[in-house]
């Protein structure tokens, strides 16, 4: 640490960093535009001005700009100085000369950086009597909204979307004051990461249109801290409500895994909780219930259309539909549970225990289900650990085998383009250009790139940045896998019959990761190829044998996909098998389409077998219009529960509201229904805290997810977290259609948060923050005051707990290399193109991503 | 009096061919330069007291002495010629450049050279095609004569020389917006440091000189530090192309001694005032700079007087103000250009520019209001070298400030009558 004197007061501040950071992490309130803690300085806003000073004598100082100046021991400095405060309330004077006062019918209103930062500076007064410039705006998609006219150049736009994320098509023309940001034409913005800029725009130019469909204020949104449901990687999200309906999804920073930015995908594909095809309410097929006792009339079926061929499902009332369930579940003779990977570990280990251990199936599809365990094997055993994607963007030699990461696990491409980017920092060191110098470090990187080795059967949006790519078929990436491995160890089983090619890009890619410091490894799932995911363990524990210290990622298809893989089970297959020799005749379905996971003859044929078939679901899939019995299970926004990510990093999402109906969370209508029964377990099922209580009993490895986040219990002052703002408008009235009387808000049993604005306005724990805000910053920008340092971990160290440790200093048990499989080349093969608008189930309810779907492939 | 930047130089006609050009002495410097170690040539520029001629008037001697040593960085390592001459006003590299290729090409080679780099650019301004011709030209033969190229004259020197045509902006002046023009690059300046030199063209060392300061090193190897320091009048070495422009009876350029006086230049070289027509002001060095005043005449035109005299000599090409042109309208002008030639990178320049303008043109219309002289003056505080990312606002805005001191006057009256009275 060195001392810093900022308006004659030493301050003990992290070398290496920029004045800008350094002040912001001390609590001052510097106003700044064109920094960011992900895209660094370029100097170019000059809102950061501040007073440097030689030494005590000198008073006159000069003005610095905090962002392209160095800390250094004893400096001195004046964030207070009359002179810097007047250049900074001259630079907002400047910068809303052609700001349009428009922010009453700006969607950014009330969350705009460009609104703090005016009111920080004290610029009130409007000086100048000349026409605004004005531009038109350009038609970027379904996903951004773009208003020019507001723009006031902070170039970040173009730094994130080109710099960042390697994005081509958005860009800046023109110039003096009349820079244009955005395409050369109208058109589908290209990159998968187009909707960081929603939040990476200090104002209104870059805006979030799926909100815009159903707007609401920042200070009107009830919100929750959430995990995405859209891949398996696990980022922190914000979900926002407003009158029963999630009006968007927001960045929620974790130091560890997302960072700043999330993908399209995980940010717009939230529209599919408020899809007309919502199962609001339990349904009974008309066969159950041949008299119209109990029906509930008022309410349309959502699952008109198809059915069991004896006539539509129709809205019940839920103690009738639950009478029902418990009179098929004491009368059968045998019931199969069927968990689903896109469902929460409570909910999955809720159906368990309901069906019995010995019963429960994974839902998975045999080669998911076998996969999903050996990865997790693999992970246990070690030696390699799971890399956090902040890991992922540190390391410094990458082999990518078999996986399109932009389309199976968006943020860990986008991870990578940081990554290569290790090159470029140590050139700039040798310069000594710091880490935060942006435009410094480009130019003395000129592009170095760290090796990136991307194997797949066809191009990937991330060849740009690999040093080198090879398409090939999967047996032939995971024998290219083996090589690697035998190259770097030959105690590691060797390939026999590799082309002269596949063995020298082998030696070669072997050759670049032993010569690194943090090698990284990357497998999935996708290929459905098991020799991929050995090939790439034996990689790991090569370079591990050779005391490097490897890291081995694979992706994983779904959101809890790991954390079903824990809890195991029997794979789906299996169950058909059980449902065939007719040892079950009943089968409760949670969350999962099975449609989705094999051949539909297949389905048909066990769906047919069943006497009863019991769904728990959001949406009517093909699976719940052919149920007996439907129960409407909450979605992430709606319930509590955990995750585990492809990491094994087990996350606490929270519900964000009291939805509509009878909708709860999976893990609550099968308590509902235990209780029914008059279960003696159902006790172990009655909070979100005694199940995760009972897990920890039946699975010891899944005992850290009680204390992932705090418990219910958990109080800040005596107080519970509000999910709504201090400044939730409406709330006296916001029902009055219904009711003039005020209700009394839901009572939240399961978590710490409360449905209500009332509560303690301090920070909360990591896992519970619901928004970012403070005194001044409303803004996202107000992160900063939530984290230890700008850029660093959030005050209390983060959320999520890692549940799988690799055994560091386990023996690498090498996998063999399939002889059978060797060196024959085939004449054709099917492999799945997994598409990031299109392949994940839910989100392809949500219009935005239906429409963006359709767009042009560039 | 000597003058050996313009001696070949003949307006109306061709210049000279390589083989006239050789004949009147052209490439002697380059095979004496070849016989001495490159250090030695530095540390003869240094003796020089040559100082940059685009503007700034940073020793050159100095300047090279910075670039790092071919030991430490190896190749590839720059050297650009600053050729973007788009000061208003300015046109004395323009003369050099269409009058003597030449002259311009073997000062590259023998600076090159001295500094140890293999590759050179010129980054040429995009409206000088004539100059472009003649170098294209002058290259060509070069290379043909084996003065450019691998192994030049046998010795184990090697230079590439090329041409790049500017896409046309003020700002490509600045040397690292003009680097990443060359790069292909948006024409924004870069953040110094890092500097050009340590990390320039495509993140190599990078020395970028004036075509003038390139003009005179070969005739500094050919006579020695001595004989170029009597050229001048004063402490600065050489001579200087001046330039006069505005209503005088015989605006041009001349060569002349570095130090010769502004009533010299606009007397005896521009003629003095056209009939009619009395001096109300000069700037002295290209469009930012400060104006000075009749009682400024006896001031010699080097960088220092000029300086102390509250301006900068910048180009050495004077643009004079009469009594019959409005002070206002003139400034207008300016200001026109500069806030058009903002690239919009940095906050100020980009919409302080713009605002000044406005400001100016409200005035001269007639439509000036009592606080905008204090917001004028305000801008040219805040538009300060330092707040500002490089010296194209500060520059904008010394034409600005000091007429607001020196022709408050007529600013008041324009406010006062909500008239232009020129008019």
């Amino acid at each position: 640490m060195i001392t810093i004197y900022i308006d004659n007061k030493p301050y003990q501040v992290k070398p290496g960093q920029n004045l800008l950071q350094a002040c912001l992490s001390l609590g001052f309130d510097l106003p700044y535009f064109c920094w960011h803690p992900a895209l660094h300085a370029v100097g170019a806003c000059r809102q950061c001005a501040v007073k440097q000073f030689k030494d005590e004598r000198d008073t006159r100082g000069r003005i610095v700009m905090s962002c392209m100046t160095p800390v250094a021991e004893g400096m001195r400095i004046s964030v207070d100085d009359a002179e810097a405060k007047a250049f900074r309330k001259g630079v907002i004077e400047w910068l809303m000369l052609n700001h349009p006062h428009d922010c009453p019918v700006c969607d950014e209103g009330g969350e705009c950086h460009l609104q703090d930062m005016t009111v920080m500076t004290g610029h009130n007064e409007r000086r100048t009597r000349f026409k605004k410039r004005t531009h038109r705006n350009q038609y970027l998609g379904p996903f951004i909204n773009h208003e020019m006219n507001r723009c006031i150049q902070c170039y970040r736009c173009v730094r994130y979307y080109r710099d960042y994320a390697g994005g081509r098509d958005l860009n800046v023309f023109s110039a003096h004051d009349h820079v244009y940001f955005g395409r050369h034409e109208d058109g589908v913005l290209d990159s998968e990461f187009s909707g960081n800029l929603v939040e990476i725009c200090p104002t209104g130019v870059f805006t979030d249109k799926t909100l815009k469909q159903h707007y609401a204020r920042k200070w009107d949104l009830q919100t929750a801290p959430s995990i995405c449901v859209h891949c398996g990687l696990g980022c922190n999200t914000i979900a926002g409500e407003r009158y029963g309906t999630l009006r968007r999804i927001m960045n929620r920073y974790h130091h560890d895994v997302n960072g700043y930015f999330l993908c399209d995908r995980g940010r717009f594909g939230y529209e599919f909780v408020n899809s007309g095809k919502r199962i609001k309410q339990p349904m009974l097929s008309p066969s159950l219930s041949p008299s119209p006792q109990g029906r509930d009339a008022s309410t349309s079926s959502p699952l008109a259309g198809e059915d069991r061929g004896e006539g539509d499902l129709q809205p019940f009332d839920k103690e009738s539909v639950l009478g029902h369930v418990t009179g098929i579940l004491s009368n059968s003779k045998g019931i199969i549970g069927i968990g689903s990977p896109r469902a929460s570990l409570e909910s999955n280990f809720a159906l368990r225990s309901l069906v019995g251990p010995g019963n429960f199936y994974s839902g998975m599809s045999e080669p998911d289900h076998r996969l999903i365990s050996l990865i997790i094997d693999i992970h246990q055993k070690g030696p390699a650990r799971s890399p956090s994607l902040r890991d992922v963007r540190m390391a410094d030699a990458i082999v990518v085998l078999g996986e399109d990461l932009t389309n199976t696990a968006p943020l860990l491409a986008l991870s990578l383009r940081q990554a290569v980017r290790g090159r470029e920092f140590e050139a700039a060191a040798k310069l000594n250009i710091p880490e935060w110098h942006d435009a410094g470090v480009r130019n003395a990187g000129r592009g170095a790139r760290n090796p990136l080795f991307i194997a797949t059967p066809a191009q990937t949006r991330l060849d740009d940045i690999a040093i080198k790519t090879c398409h090939a078929a999967p047996d032939d990436i995971a024998r290219l896998g083996f090589a690697i491995a035998h190259e770097l160890d030959p105690s590691a089983p060797a390939v026999r019959g590799l082309t002269e090619g596949t063995s020298s890009l082998a030696k070669e890619i072997a050759h670049s990761l032993k010569d690194a410091k943090r090698p990284l490894v990357i497998a999935g799932t996708s290929l459905f190829n098991e020799q991929i995911v050995q090939a790439a363990a034996n990689i790991a524990a090569a370079l591990c044998a050779g005391s490097t210290d490897a890291a081995l990622c694979y992706t994983v298809p779904e959101c809890n996909s790991m954390g079903l893989g824990i809890i195991g089970g029997r794979n789906l297959d299996e169950a058909f098998t059980v449902m065939d020799d007719g040892l079950a005749d009943t089968v409760v379905i949670l969350e999962n389409d099975l449609y989705r996971r094999a051949d539909a003859g297949k389905i048909n044929a066990f769906l047919d077998r069943a006497k009863h078939v019991i769904v728990l679901d959001h949406i009517s899939t093909r699976t719940a219009l052919r149920a007996d019995i439907v129960l409407p299970a909450g979605t992430f926004a709606e319930s509590n529960g955990t995750l585990v990510n492809n990491e094994g990093r087990a996350q606490r999402f929270y519900q964000a509201f009291v939805p509509q109906g009878d909708i709860q969370g999976g893990w609550k209508w099968i308590h509902a229904i235990m209780v029914a029964a008059g279960r003696t377990t159902a006790d172990a099922m009655q909070s979100l805290d005694s199940v995760t209580a009972t897990m920890a009993d039946a699975f010891p490895v899944l005992a850290p997810v009680k204390d992932i986040a705090p418990p219910a219990d958990f109080r800040i002052k005596g107080s519970k977290v509000p999910r709504q703002p201090h400044r939730y408008s409406g709330r006296t009235s916001m029902h009055a259609d219904v009711s003039v009387n005020e209700g009394k808000p839901r009572e939240d049993a399961d978590s710490p948060l409360a449905f209500s604005m009332e509560g303690s306005e301090e920070q909360p724990p990591a896992p519970l923050i619901a928004r970012y805000w403070s005194p001044g910053w409303s803004s996202v920008q107000a992160l900063n005051k939530y984290q230890q340092e700008v850029g660093g971990e959030l005050r209390d160290n983060g959320s999520g707990k890692r549940l799988v440790q690799p055994d560091q200093h386990g023996k690498p048990a090498y996998f063999t290399a399939d002889p059978a499989k060797a060196s024959h080349a085939m004449d054709a093969a099917i492999v799945p193109a997994y598409q990031i608008f299109g392949s994940d189930e839910l989100s392809n309810y949500s219009p935005a991503i239906e429409e963006r779907a359709k767009a042009k492939k560039p | 009096m000597e003058r050996p930047l313009t001696k070949n130089i003949h307006p109306g006609q061709e210049p000279l061919s390589l083989a006239e050009y050789e004949k009147a002495g052209g490439y002697r410097s380059l095979r004496k330069a070849l016989a001495m170690p490159p250090q030695d040539i530095v540390a003869l520029v240094k003796a020089s007291n040559l100082r940059g001629r685009g503007g700034a008037g940073f020793p050159t001697g100095m300047k090279w002495g910075l670039v790092p040593q071919v030991g430490s960085v190896p190749q590839p390592r720059y050297f650009i010629v600053n050729a973007d001459e788009m000061e208003p006003g300015a046109f004395k590299d323009r003369l050099l450049l269409e009058g003597d290729p030449n002259q311009i090409i073997e000062g590259i080679i023998v600076s090159a050279y001295a500094v140890q780099t293999e590759k050179a650019f010129i980054f040429l301004r995009r409206e000088y095609f004539l100059a472009e011709k003649r170098l294209k030209k002058a290259i060509a033969e070069a290379y043909e004569k084996g003065y450019l190229g691998a192994g030049i004259l046998g010795s184990g020197f090697n230079l590439d020389l090329r041409i790049h045509s500017s896409a046309g902006r003020y700002i490509c002046g600045e040397e690292t917006a003009l680097i990443n023009a060359l790069e292909g690059k948006r024409a924004v300046p870069r953040a110094k440091p890092p500097f050009p030199l340590a990390c320039g063209l495509w993140g190599r060392p990078t020395l970028v000189n004036n075509p003038e300061t390139v003009a005179n090193i070969p005739h500094i190897v050919n006579n020695g530090a001595e004989w170029f320091k009597a050229l001048s009048a004063c402490a600065d070495g050489g001579t200087k192309i001046y330039g006069v422009s505005g209503r005088v009876n015989k605006p041009g350029a001349w060569e002349l001694p570095m130090g010769t006086t502004i009533e010299e230049l606009i007397e005896d070289h521009g003629g003095g005032m056209q009939k009619g027509y009395a001096l109300r002001g000069i700037i002295p060095g290209g469009a930012s700079t400060d104006f000075l005043l009749p009682k400024h005449l006896d001031v010699p035109m080097d960088f220092d007087s000029v300086a102390k005299a509250g301006s900068r000599m910048g180009t050495g090409t004077m643009t004079v103000l009469d009594d019959r042109t409005c002070p206002v309208g003139f400034v207008h002008n300016l200001e026109v250009f500069f806030s058009r030639e903002s690239c919009g990178w940095c906050t100020p320049c980009r919409e302080g520019l713009p605002w000044i303008e406005k400001i100016l043109h409200a005035i001269e219309n007639g439509r000036g209001e009592s606080g905008d002289l204090s917001l004028l003056e305000q801008h040219c505080r805040l538009l300060g070298p330092g707040n500002t990312f490089c010296a194209l606002a500060p520059g904008a805005v010394e034409p600005l400030q000091s007429a607001l001191k020196y022709f408050r006057e007529d600013f008041e009256r324009h406010i006062r009558e909500k008239k232009c009275t020129w008019k």
